[in-house]
């Protein structure tokens, strides 16, 4: 991996990949073996964005494996709103901890404070750019419904400011995967994520439309599109109702088709979906846990 | 006119003169050299000079700074046709060209408002160099277009 560091799903080789959802396999397949494994290490959480289920699957992970957390905790209480710059306090928190977990409003904030740190930091979002430990649990839940090899994903929302699609296309590069874009004009993938997926030789197929690619996909990986995007409230609803999905829609879908969210949702996935086969999205976060396990286990020096 | 004649092929004693520039960039030029007039150098800046290679072109000559190479080679992405002679005792000692260096540190701005490079942090901004552009090292952002208009001054 990247410098020990885990900053952008670019840094990830497909043996890299394969390594954490290997790992991630073990752990979900006998959990007792992993308990123990890091008594004694401590992760540094910094969250100086809100976040429930990553900040606590990451918690949960290096607890399961014997280990503890030291929390910034929220950051209106602590030293950042006096004014301390990013690249103080990820120089301070390195010396409390083993490993540290950082999520960050601005792009590119993780990339920085790793150049301050030695130990592993994991980004846990920057901005709008980076997810990629949520990269890896999608990739597990994936591999583990559909393989990774001659898929056919579509993902739809906001593609635009959404982390964890750049992460996942990126990845995806590394595998046999033919990939649809689906999103709304001003909501298409940035610049530099298509440049990068051209790049790694894949070719980027973007649809306004998810009607003609649906019956095609094995996966179909739905993102939320936010109010705050739009200049008012009517645009929005309209919008964004346009990329909701229900049990009508699928009709049209294989009868095999997996449909993925990174949670939370708020309406782009009817309750109805819940009940059926195509619903991955539960699981998708009950796998957090085995892959941040399995990843934590890597970074910190796991045999 | 005759002084104008004069500016344009005057010779300095000693430094540098950057010739062939993109007309109009010579400003620019400048300003990437951090250049301002400040320090007391004596600096003759000729614009839209006619030029048979570039149609027009620019000319900037500092007097008693010798540029290095480093320094120059990021003129190559306002002026990728600049050529370099330094001057000493009024002679040509050395002629360079300017080559698209891999990175440029500290001399553009990202034009991402949401950049962790454009906040009060121990960084400068540091951006790749592409072969049809420039792409930010922290938050990746692409620069195609107008790269003179992202210089930090
Ligand atoms: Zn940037």
């Amino acid at each position: 991996m990247d410098q020990n560091h885990l900053i952008s799903a670019k840094g990830l080789s497909r043996a890299d990949i394969e390594a954490v959802l290997d790992r991630a396999g073990e752990v979900a397949a006998d959990p007792a073996a992993a308990a123990g494994r890091h008594e004694g290490s401590l992760l540094g959480l910094l969250f100086f964005e809100p976040s429930t289920r990553t900040k606590m699957s990451f918690a949960a992970a290096v607890k399961r494996m014997g280990g503890d957390i030291v929390d910034m905790g929220p950051v209106d209480s602590s030293s950042v709103k006096k004014g301390e710059s990013l690249a103080d306090t990820v120089r301070v928190v390195e010396g409390y901890a083993d490993a540290l977990v950082m999520r960050h409003p601005s792009e590119g904030s993780a990339r920085m404070a790793s150049e301050f740190v030695d130990v592993p930091l994991i980004n846990a979002g920057d901005g709008a750019g980076q997810h990629p430990s949520q990269t890896l649990l999608d990739l597990y839940t994936i591999r583990e419904s559909a393989g990774l090899d001659d898929l056919t994903i579509g993902i739809m929302g906001d593609l635009k400011y959404g982390r964890t699609v750049h992460s996942l296309a990126y990845a995806l590069t590394n595998f046999d995967t033919r990939q649809h874009f689906i999103s709304p004009e001003s909501l298409k993938l940035p610049r530099n994520v298509r440049y990068d997926l051209h790049e790694a030789g894949s070719e980027v197929k973007e649809h306004t439309d998810l009607g003609a690619t649906l019956p095609s996909l094995d996966v179909l990986y739905v993102t939320r599109i936010q109010r705050e995007r739009f200049p008012d409230e009517s645009e929005y609803r309209q919008v964004a109702g346009e990329y909701q999905i229900d049990t009508d829609t699928l009709a049209d879908a294989s009868e095999d088709l997996r449909v993925m969210h990174p949670l939370p949702r708020v309406d782009e996935i009817g309750h109805g979906v819940d009940e059926t086969d195509h619903a991955r999205y539960f699981q998708q976060a009950h796998n957090g846990v085995p892959v941040r396990m399995a990843l934590l286990d890597l970074m910190l020096g796991g045999d | 006119m005759t002084d104008n004649k004069q500016l344009r092929v005057s010779k300095i004693e000693s430094g540098t003169v950057i010739d062939h520039i993109t007309g109009g960039q010579a400003l620019n030029v400048l300003a990437i050299l951090g250049i301002d007039g400040t320090d007391g150098e004596v600096v003759s800046v000729g614009m839209n000079v006619p030029s048979d290679r570039l149609g027009r072109k620019d000319v900037v000559k500092v007097e008693g700074r010798e540029l290095s190479q480093s320094e120059l080679d990021v003129l190559s992405l306002i002026a990728p046709d600049a050529t370099i002679n330094i001057i000493r005792d009024y002679d040509v000692v050395e002629k360079h060209v300017v080559h698209r260096p891999d990175s440029v540190t500290g001399v553009l701005r990202c034009p991402n408002h949401n950049c962790i490079s454009t906040e009060d942090e121990p960084v400068g901004s540091k951006f790749a160099v592409t072969d049809d552009g420039v792409r930010c090292e922290y938050c990746e952002t692409i620069i195609r277009e107008d790269l003179a208009a992202h210089i930090l001054v």
